[in-house]
């Protein structure tokens, strides 16, 4: 069979615009998201909305503080549980790269990736909830706490795995002890990195509801207490859109409005960080 | 100057010594923490284990008033899902792949589709289900009444379209980066030769990334398997074995979040464990063997 050139290149175009108009397509979902949500959520938000309960069916009004004051509070403890541990593990695995446990803890950290957030949900139930005998707050954070350390501990490592090791020695040499080294000398240097995976963890449990279904469970009311259950900003999106009320459907158009801001400020915040202060040496 | 006495060089000694055994705390608790995971899972599906056993797996009534538990509609809902997510999501991948990867790998255009792929997977489940429920649901209603079937708007369908623009932006970032390791030597061999461009990708690229796509696509399976929120949502929660891509149905993940809270009953609750131990394990190996075939690749 003969194939001309001029149909090889009529291929290799048609092919090209097929690439395009495919990636095309894929953009679609993300715009068609926001401008639902936008025109939907914008409409539904005012002071009332930051600052009310939830009114019961009927009423129309009311605002989703419980749930925020609900998400802010699981993230805290969250970050307060797995922040050092994260971190720490990062530090291991950088700095002991060969060992055995550094490659099952590596290994480790791919397959809780991995894990579904229900899953989790599942586990921390029957460690925390059936435990202390009912639905909590801490429970909550507990789950979201094993969601975040894949992120946190990957960017530790990545992060510092860039920096030299000139610089380590610089600082031995001196006479400075080896943990004074990391934690003042080679943690600072790597920051920016750590923190950005930090925030960009942030920003996926925020909007996480799965783990939060059978831990935080929810609640109507404000709650500061991480013994009780507690409101969170995915779950009362879940709860309203399920339900089949006008006004609860706004509300939850409201609260996906402000849950999608918060995350793709979360985002956009790390975007840039990485790119006005990347690591590198 | 200041002397270093022998207290202090004990307290930094001390230090020391508390500083790396933290270190090995916290590496050896993250791997003690999969395996409780996995402990836990398997000790409370046990009752589940012991007394439906192999039934759990092909029995189809899902009945826990009667104490009958046959997870085969949720399996077959699951794989249904997946795999139909799958076959949507892959030729879109691979295009966004091609085009971040190969077409245009640097300059504006690729940062804008990069950073628009990349926002697409930060959009948080629940809110893509809730979109589904009040966009998606009535299109595809629509569709069903058009060609004559049952318009339930929920099902099958509705939930694979979600899940393949929830994992496309996964496959992309994993398949991108094996593109990007194609050494430039073969690929301007073949261009010497006077291949095209499309030849290029079909007979270089592609071979040579074979195992690193197909890794891509386990671990994008693996997710999609697992996902909750917006599959609970569209999927239509029915009991029954999924026959068509317009029927409603149930997964494993959607039952789990459906029914846990409810789950009354030593049996019915350990059902459901089973589910997620299953869940678990599925998503373990995948992630095991996709995530050793990505490094292998990387590596040579």
């Amino acid at each position: 069979m003969v194939t001309t050139i001029k149909y090889r290149e009529f291929k290799n175009k048609l092919f090209k615009v097929i690439i395009i108009l495919l990636t095309t397509v894929c953009t679609l979902p993300l715009l068609l998201v926001l401008y639902k949500i936008f025109r939907e959520g914008i409409s539904a938000i005012n002071w009332d909305f930051f600052v009310n309960l939830p009114k019961p069916v009927g009423e129309t009004g009311g605002g989703i503080v419980n749930a925020l004051i609900g998400s802010v509070l699981l993230i805290l403890v969250a970050s307060v549980i797995s922040i050092p541990l994260g971190v720490f593990t990062g530090i291991y695995l950088s700095e002991y790269r060969n060992t055995k446990l550094s490659y099952f803890t590596l290994l480790s950290v791919d397959v809780l990736t991995g894990v579904p957030s229900i899953v989790i949900g599942i586990i921390i139930y029957l460690w925390v909830v059936k435990t202390m005998g009912g639905f909590s707050a801490i429970s909550g954070s507990i789950a979201l706490s094993v969601m975040m350390l894949p992120s946190i501990i990957k960017s530790t490592e990545e992060t510092l795995k860039l920096i030299p090791n000139t610089l380590k020695e610089a600082s031995l040499s001196l006479g400075v002890p080896y943990y004074r080294t990391i934690l003042k000398v080679i943690l600072p240097a790597g920051i920016t990195g750590i923190l950005s995976g930090i925030i960009l963890s942030i920003a996926r449990v925020a909007g996480e509801t799965a783990p939060l279904l059978f831990t935080a469970f929810g609640n109507p009311f404000i709650n500061t207490n991480i013994l009780k259950p507690i409101s969170s900003l995915p779950a009362i999106i879940f709860n309203y859109a399920i339900s089949p009320y006008e006004d609860w459907h706004k509300l939850a158009w409201g609260a996906s409005f402000v849950l999608i801001i918060i995350v793709l400020f979360l985002n956009i915040i790390t975007k840039i960080a990485q790119r006005k202060w990347k690591v590198q040496f | 100057m200041p002397i270093t006495t022998d207290q202090q060089i004990k307290g930094i000694n001390f230090s020391e010594f508390a500083f790396r055994k933290i270190l090995f705390i916290s590496a050896i608790s993250i791997v003690i923490l999969l395996f409780c995971f996995f402990l836990t899972l398997v000790a409370s599906s046990l009752p589940s284990i012991n007394t439906i056993g192999i039934k759990f797996i092909y029995g189809v009534t899902w009945d826990p008033v009667s104490d009958k538990f046959g997870g085969f509609p949720f399996l077959a809902g699951t794989l249904f899902t997946s795999l139909l997510a799958l076959i949507i999501a892959i030729p879109f991948s691979l295009s966004v792949a091609l085009f971040l990867g190969e077409y245009f790998r640097t300059g504006l255009i690729s940062a804008i589709f990069k950073n628009i792929v990349e926002l697409l997977a930060a959009i948080p489940s629940v809110i893509y289900g809730f979109w589904g429920l009040f966009v998606l649901v009535p299109l595809i209603r629509s569709l069903e009444t058009k060609i004559g079937v049952a318009p339930y708007g929920v099902g099958i369908l509705t939930s694979s379209i979600i899940l393949s623009i929830m994992i496309v932006p996964y496959a992309v970032s994993l398949t991108v980066q094996v593109i990007t390791l194609v050494p430039a030597d073969l690929k301007e061999a073949a261009y010497s030769l006077g291949a095209t461009r499309l030849e290029v990708i079909r007979n270089i690229i592609l071979p040579y990334t074979r195992s690193g796509i197909f890794a891509g696509i386990l671990l994008a399976l693996g997710r999609a398997l697992g996902e909750t929120m917006a599959v609970t949502m569209l999927i239509g929660n029915s009991h029954i074995v999924p026959v068509s891509i317009f029927s409603p149905g149930n997964t494993m993940a959607s039952v789990i979040a459906n029914e846990f809270t409810e789950a009354t009953g030593k049996i019915y609750l350990s059902a459901l464990i089973e589910m997620g131990l299953f869940l678990f394990l599925v998503t373990t190996i995948i992630n095991i063997i996709g995530r050793s075939v990505i490094k292998r690749f990387s590596i040579s």
